[in-house]
């Protein structure tokens, strides 16, 4: 016959086996920081560099051969940035189930990846017909809805927090949509400083 | 010391079982390799206790193909949820009494 103690460990186990199979819990903090520090630097250099910094939605009335030239290097910057991001984030996730004793593709991997991926795939496919009809002033406040909202669908399958994080990007969206002057300024709080501070907090709260 | 065993189900007495059914509860559906990731268990461990909950009636199986190879998929039938839900009464009833 069981005791007391042994009934208490059996629900802690069973609360972690539920959690541990339900969650992706492998998401690393380092990854939202340095995400936050790659999309710093590439809002710098699109707007330094490139001279990006759209203060209309509509761009087409005026339309310079050179800034169709631009906008392709800004495109080219930002695939190059996601890009990052997203390795980094494999990378650390790779580390962090490893140090857990788990394997990274998993059923709860599975199921984080399809819930982000119907919103961002849909938002970028907007996103690309917008830029197509010259709505450049809108990819700023829409990428960061999107993201927001992918965010805050994934987080049922990850960190609480994550949801929180989603809420935010969507604010911030929605703001930048109507103040579309300050798109790029808008675009580098959300996807850097909300990021590095996010990070940070995650780092401190379940890394240590 | 009097315990309350009403609900206490002889099925869950193994803690690899109960395993399964934690994990099960809260997916619809998992195959072979996947539980015994969570669990941590032997192939032969993971079968025996996997039929005793079958035999139970408490999961059910769904095999189908992947290509050629056969993939088994275990899940939670009602009355293995009803049975889990009734433990975790039993066992929050049980601690309860004792405190």
């Amino acid at each position: 016959m069981k005791v007391e103690q042994d009934y208490i460990r059996d629900i802690a186990e069973m609360r972690s086996l539920m959690e541990r199979s339900s969650k992706f819990l492998s998401l690393s903090g380092l990854a939202g920081i340095m995400a936050g520090v790659y999309a710093l630097a590439g809002a710098y250099i699109a707007y330094r560099f490139f001279n990006f910094n759209p203060d209309k939605i509509v761009y087409s009335i005026v339309k310079p051969e050179s800034l169709y030239a631009d906008l392709f290097k800004v495109v080219l910057l930002a695939i190059i940035i996601l890009i990052l991001a997203i390795g980094t984030a494999i990378f650390l996730s790779f580390k962090k189930a490893h140090k857990r004793g788990e394997k990274l593709w998993n059923p709860t991997a599975r199921r984080l990846l399809i819930h982000m991926a119907i919103p961002l795939i849909a938002g970028g496919l907007l996103i690309l017909i917008l830029t197509s009809k010259g709505l450049i002033g809108l990819i700023a406040p829409f990428t960061l809805l999107f993201y927001g909202l992918a965010l805050y669908n994934a987080g049922k399958f990850t960190y609480e927090e994550v949801k929180s994080l989603g809420l935010i990007e969507i604010g911030l969206g929605l703001i930048s949509s109507y103040f579309v002057e300050y798109g790029l300024l808008f675009w580098t709080v959300g996807f850097g400083v909300v990021h590095i501070i996010y990070g940070i907090y995650m780092h401190y709260r379940y890394e240590r | 010391m009097k315990i309350v065993t009403d609900h206490l189900h002889k099925a869950f007495e193994s803690r690899i079982r109960l395993g399964i059914m934690s994990v099960l509860a809260v997916n619809d559906m998992l195959d072979f390799n996947t539980l015994k990731d969570y669990l941590d268990v032997t192939d032969g461990n993971l079968a025996s206790h996997l039929k005793a909950l079958e035999k139970e009636a408490f999961i059910d199986v769904k095999k189908s193909f992947i290509g050629r190879k056969p993939n088994t998929k275990y899940f939670m039938t009602e009355l293995g949820k009803k049975a889990f839900t009734d433990h975790l009464k039993a066992l929050e009833k049980l601690i309860k009494s004792q405190q």
